[in-house]
Parts: structure tokens; C-alpha cells; sequence
């Protein structure tokens, strides 16, 4: 069966393919050479893993790691909001570090690992930072969610491995865990219905659970 | 957004032919400044070449002493590098007091540097703008212009330059290291990158076509006090309004780079002679020749009362 997103990108691809079949008749008639120049190729292949399972797609080079994920991989945990960096829905891990997947195309990351919300955990095998989610009452409307999850899982991370912050006193100490630190980490993540005392709570649990 | 091919480089002599060669071609780094302008059409490259894999991600010690800072190197690990945190606080700070911590993880040294202004008639393409269209006019002169500049404009542009980074930079000195088409390598010091807007508020910088940036240098370490103050209209994940990027040493003189305030890190040695008789004598010589809208004045008053308070903290 073909799946919504994929009749889509068909429907795309035949409208470049008509608009290049006009170019190339055009200039055919102009001069014979030009037609055997190789058109610059407008989609690319790429191969990664996600969630740990690798794969691979031939992809317009428009788009972007989030349309990957959630057009062709469907993979709709992993939120769009804004589509230009302010607003971290779009949180994914690359590698274990945290990025926004809006502002980053998908053909840019060949080899490399991403995990989404659906790799931390599913329903009955919770990521801890997921159950204090629940927990903690760390969302209202929940679309911000996603991109907080991963968000605070990746920071909490850059904690152990003393990357500073603006929040950070002394920056030949390593931070610690305090509402301030986790507020200013986690201001990549906006939420329009407010919930961040509640998250910085689900997060204080985790960070002190790992501690 | 516009279609494009696209292209991974392995090697930086690859990367800067490719992109002299090709009409319409740029370079790809993290991403977060070039994507979010290609999506409102603002930027429309038909070539991107990717500079990722090219190995400038290191952070090694120059030969003179200092640090050179590979072209690829993600804000993140240079705020998080210790010598950086020691030697270099001042930028460290700058960093950390940029966009938000996703985005660090990916946005780099050189595109740091060559991030477009955030005036907001630039990003509308309903709007004149003489930096994307040449000639089309400025709607930010009489428009909303409180985040704009308001020294080194021009009757065609009055952006200011975004970055946090470039301005910490400015007060170091650093040195901007590039590779041409050609294969022949040059150092630009970092006063000399940013071109003022003059007539050609399109042309931003020096760099030629296909001229890679592969790292910046940081001189040996001056010492003295490094403080980064950035006044914004939110705590956090805001750009600046204003701020001040200070080497303050014992004997009260120092460095002085002001962002936030002009098309590009603003510094001037005469008016930093000026620091053992405090802000107020700075600011006058530093912002002698600006040119406020109504809605930007605040920023003349703003300057000296972010420099007066780094200068009592160097004291304290
Ligand atoms: C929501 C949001 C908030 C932000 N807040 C701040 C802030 O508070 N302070 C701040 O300073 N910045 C802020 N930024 C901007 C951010 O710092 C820049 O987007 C980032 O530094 C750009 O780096 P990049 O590697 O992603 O550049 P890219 O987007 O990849 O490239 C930018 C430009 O540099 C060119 N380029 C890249 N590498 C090279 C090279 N090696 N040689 C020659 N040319 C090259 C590209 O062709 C392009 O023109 C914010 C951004 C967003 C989206
Ligand atoms: S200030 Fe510069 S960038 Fe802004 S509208 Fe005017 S010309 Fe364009
Ligand atoms: S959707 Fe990516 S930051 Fe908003
Ligand atoms: S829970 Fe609604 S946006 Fe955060």
C-alpha cells in the first residue's frame, strides 16, 4: 500500500520531472549538445539508523531529517512546530547529542545514529525520563513532549560530560543540577501551555535518580 | 524551498573548486542559518556542498601559542574545550550565551562568523530589503527597527550582525584562516571579515567566491578578567540587544567589543584607551558617530550601563 506521504513526494517529483522535460525540449531545440549534459541530480541516497534499525532512502535533497522521519519513515512522535529552530519540538538525538531536525537535512547524515522519541521507550517499557514525564504532570496538550523528552535526556548527558552553560558559576567546576541549570538547558524548548514547573520536576527526579 | 543538487566533499581543496566552479553554490555546515533562510526563499543556492566530513572539527595549539580552532568545530565543544574555559573565558561565555543548546550542538566556528543578519524585512520577501534584493530599499528605515543597529549603518542598511560569538572573537583578536579555488591560503584578521553596509549591503564580507573558511586563531592568552554580558529581551534562547565582550587586566585597562550595536563586532582601540576612566568616557568615543533610529536610541544609553556594570564586576 501506498502511504499518504509517499503519494506526495510522487506527486512532487512528477512536477520537477515535467518542468525538466519542458527545459530539455526547450534547449533540444536550441542545441543538440546540451541535451547530453547530465542534469545535477536533485535527490541523494542515504543510509542511516534509526531507532537502531538501519535505513535507507533516496531522498529530494530539500528534505529536511524532521520530513524524513515523519513522511517517509512515519515516525510521528518527533514533532513539527515552528520548522525553523525556535522552538524544539523537532528534538532528536543524533549520536546521543541533541539537535533540532528541522534545521538539518536528511541527506546530511549518512552513517550516522538517530534516535527519536519512539527509540527511548514505548508504552510498558518507559524511558525513565518518560515515566517522570507522566509522573510529574510534565505536559498539557503534549505536543511540545517529544522534543522535551529527548531534550532533557541528551542534556542531562552534557551534564555528566561538563559542558558548561550560561547558567554554569564557575566554568572551571562542573555544573550541577539545580532548577537555574535545568531551566537555561532547556530554554531550546518551548511550551505553550506552560508546564515548566513540572518539567524541571520530572527532570530534577530523573537527574537525581542517576546521581 | 528552492530544488538544488547536493554534494558531500572529502577534501578542502574539493570542497573550495566545487564552489568556485559552480554558479549558484554554497557551503553547508550545521545548517541552522543557511536551512531556515533557504525555506523562506531568502537564500536560493542550487548547489549546496556539504563541508561536514572535511576534518576541520579539532582544536589544536598554534605554533605562536594560541589555539587554532578548526572551521567545523560545533559551538558546543568549544565552549565545553578547557583551555577555551581557562585561557579564553570571555568566549566561552559568548557562546553559552548563544541561541540554545540544540542548536549549538550543530551550528559551527565558520558559520558562526557568516550568519545573515535577523532583521526582520531581510527574512520577509514581501518587504524591500536592499541586502537581498540590491536596490529594492529599506523597510527597516521607518519600520521596526529596535533589534537594528545603530553605528557603521548606512541610508541603505541598518541590519546588525547576530552573532554572540564574532563579538567575544573581536575583543581576542582572532585571525580567520581560508583556503581558494586556487589552493593559496590567507589570514584575515577578524576587524577585517565584516564589510560595513555602505552601497552594497548584499556584500557582507571579504571572502572571494569558493573561499573556505578551515579555522580560526586564537592569539596567546592575554589574561585579565573575561566578562560576556548580554542584554536581551528574554533571559534566554533570545538574540542580543546589546552586549559587551571584556578583558578587563589589573591595572584597569583592557578590551572592549560591543555586539548587538553595528553590521559587525564593534570595537575601536582609541575609545577602549578610554577604560581606567570608566563606561561613560568609552561609550561617547565608541558610539561617537551613531546614527539611532527612534526606536533603537536606547541602545547609546544601553551600551554604557551593560559597560559600567562589566567594569564593576572586573573590579569586584
Ligand atoms: C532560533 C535561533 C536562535 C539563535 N540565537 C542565536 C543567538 O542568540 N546568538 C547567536 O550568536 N546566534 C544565534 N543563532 C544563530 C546560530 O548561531 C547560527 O545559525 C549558527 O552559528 C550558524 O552556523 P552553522 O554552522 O549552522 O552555519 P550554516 O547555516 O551551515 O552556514 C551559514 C553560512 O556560512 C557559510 N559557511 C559555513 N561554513 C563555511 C566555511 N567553512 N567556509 C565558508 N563559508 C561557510 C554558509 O555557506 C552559509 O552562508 C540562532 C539561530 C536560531 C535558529
Ligand atoms: S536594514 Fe538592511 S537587512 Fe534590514 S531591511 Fe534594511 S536593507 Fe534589508
Ligand atoms: S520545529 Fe524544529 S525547532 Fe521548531
Ligand atoms: S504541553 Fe502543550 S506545548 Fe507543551
Amino acid at each position: 500500500m501506498q502511504s499518504p506521504g509517499a503519494l506526495e513526494i510522487s506527486r512532487r517529483d512528477l512536477l520537477v520531472a515535467s518542468a525538466a522535460t519542458v527545459t530539455v525540449a526547450s534547449t533540444a531545440s536550441l542545441s543538440h549538445s546540451q541535451t547530453n549534459a547530465p542534469a545535477a541530480s536533485q535527490s541523494t541516497k542515504v543510509s542511516f539508523t534509526v531507532n537502531g534499525e538501519r535505513r535507507e532512502l533516496q531522498l529530494d535533497n530539500r528534505t529536511t531529517l524532521l520530513d524524513a522521519l515523519r513522511e517517509h519513515l512515519h515516525l510521528t512522535g518527533t514533532k513539527k512546530g515552528c520548522d525553523h529552530g525556535q522552538c524544539g519540538a523537532c528534538t532528536v538525538l543524533i549520536d546521543g547529542r541533541r539537535v533540532n531536525a528541522c534545521l538539518t537535512l536528511a541527506a546530511m547524515h549518512e552513517g550516522e545514529g538517530i534516535t527519536t522519541i519512539e527509540g527511548l521507550g514505548q508504552p510498558g517499557s518507559l524511558h525513565p525520563m518518560q515515566a517522570a514525564f507522566v509522573e510529574h504532570d510534565g505536559f498539557q496538550c503534549g505536543y511540545c513532549t517529544p522534543g522535551q523528552i529527548c531534550s532533557s535526556v541528551a542534556m542531562l548527558e552534557e551534564m555528566k560530560v561538563n559542558i558548561p552553560s550560561h547558567a554554569t558559576g564557575d566554568l572551571l567546576a562542573p555544573a550541577e543540577v539545580t532548577p537555574a541549570e535545568i531551566r537555561e538547558r532547556m530554554s531550546g524548548n518551548i511550551c505553550r501551555c506552560g508546564a515548566y514547573s513540572n518539567i524541571v520536576q520530572a527532570i530534577t527526579e530523573v537527574a537525581g535518580r542517576k546521581a | 524551498m528552492r530544488a538544488f543538487s547536493y554534494e558531500r566533499a572529502s577534501t578542502i581543496e574539493a570542497a573550495a573548486k566545487a564552489a568556485a566552479g559552480t554558479d549558484g553554490a554554497k557551503f553547508i555546515a550545521g545548517g541552522t542559518n543557511l536551512l531556515d533562510l533557504m525555506k523562506l526563499e531568502v537564500e536560493t543556492p542550487t548547489h549546496l556542498i556539504d563541508v561536514n566530513r572535511l576534518g576541520l572539527d579539532r582544536i589544536e595549539p598554534a605554533p605562536e601559542g594560541g589555539l587554532r580552532v578548526g572551521a567545523l568545530v560545533r559551538n558546543t565543544d568549544l565552549a565545553a574545550d578547557e583551555r577555551i574555559r581557562r585561557d579564553y573565558a570571555v568566549l566561552a561565555r559568548a557562546l553559552l550565551a548563544g541561541a540554545s543548546g540544540q542548536l549549538r550542538n550543530r551550528a559551527t566556528t565558520a558559520g558562526n562568523l557568516l550568519q545573515r543578519t535577523r532583521c526582520p524585512y531581510f527574512y520577509d520577501t514581501n518587504q524591500p530589503c536592499n541586502k537581498r534584493q540590491p536596490g529594492s530599499g529599506c523597510a527597516a528605515l521607518g519600520g521596526f527597527s529596535r533589534q537594528l543597529a545603530v553605528v557603521g549603518v548606512s541610508d541603505a542598511c541598518i541590519a546588525s550582525h547576530p552573532s554572540d560569538m564574532a563579538v567575544a572573537m573581536r575583543a581576542l583578536d582572532a585571525v580567520v584562516e581560508t583556503v581558494r579555488p586556487d589552493g593559496t591560503t590567507r589570514s584575515i584578521p577578524i576587524a577585517d571579515l565584516h564589510r560595513l553596509p555602505g552601497d552594497t549591503p548584499h556584500v557582507e564580507h571579504v571572502l572571494e567566491r569558493g573561499e573556505l573558511i578551515t579555522a580560526v586563531v586564537l592569539p596567546k592568552p592575554v589574561g585579565g578578567k573575561h566578562i560576556y554580558r548580554k542584554v536581551r529581551d528574554r533571559a534566554s534562547y533570545a538574540f542580543a540587544l546589546v552586549s559587551i565582550a571584556a578583558v578587563v587586566l589589573p591595572n584597569g585597562t583592557g578590551r572592549v567589543a560591543v555586539g548587538g550595536v553595528a553590521p559587525k563586532p564593534w570595537r575601536d582601540e582609541a575609545a577602549e584607551r578610554e577604560l581606567p576612566n570608566g563606561a561613560k568616557a568609552v561609550t561617547a568615543k565608541l558610539l561617537a558617530n551613531a546614527r539611532p533610529t527612534e526606536q533603537n536610541a536606547f541602545k547609546v544609553a544601553l551600551v554604557e550601563r551593560a559597560l559600567s556594570a562589566v567594569l564593576a564586576e572586573a573590579r569586584g
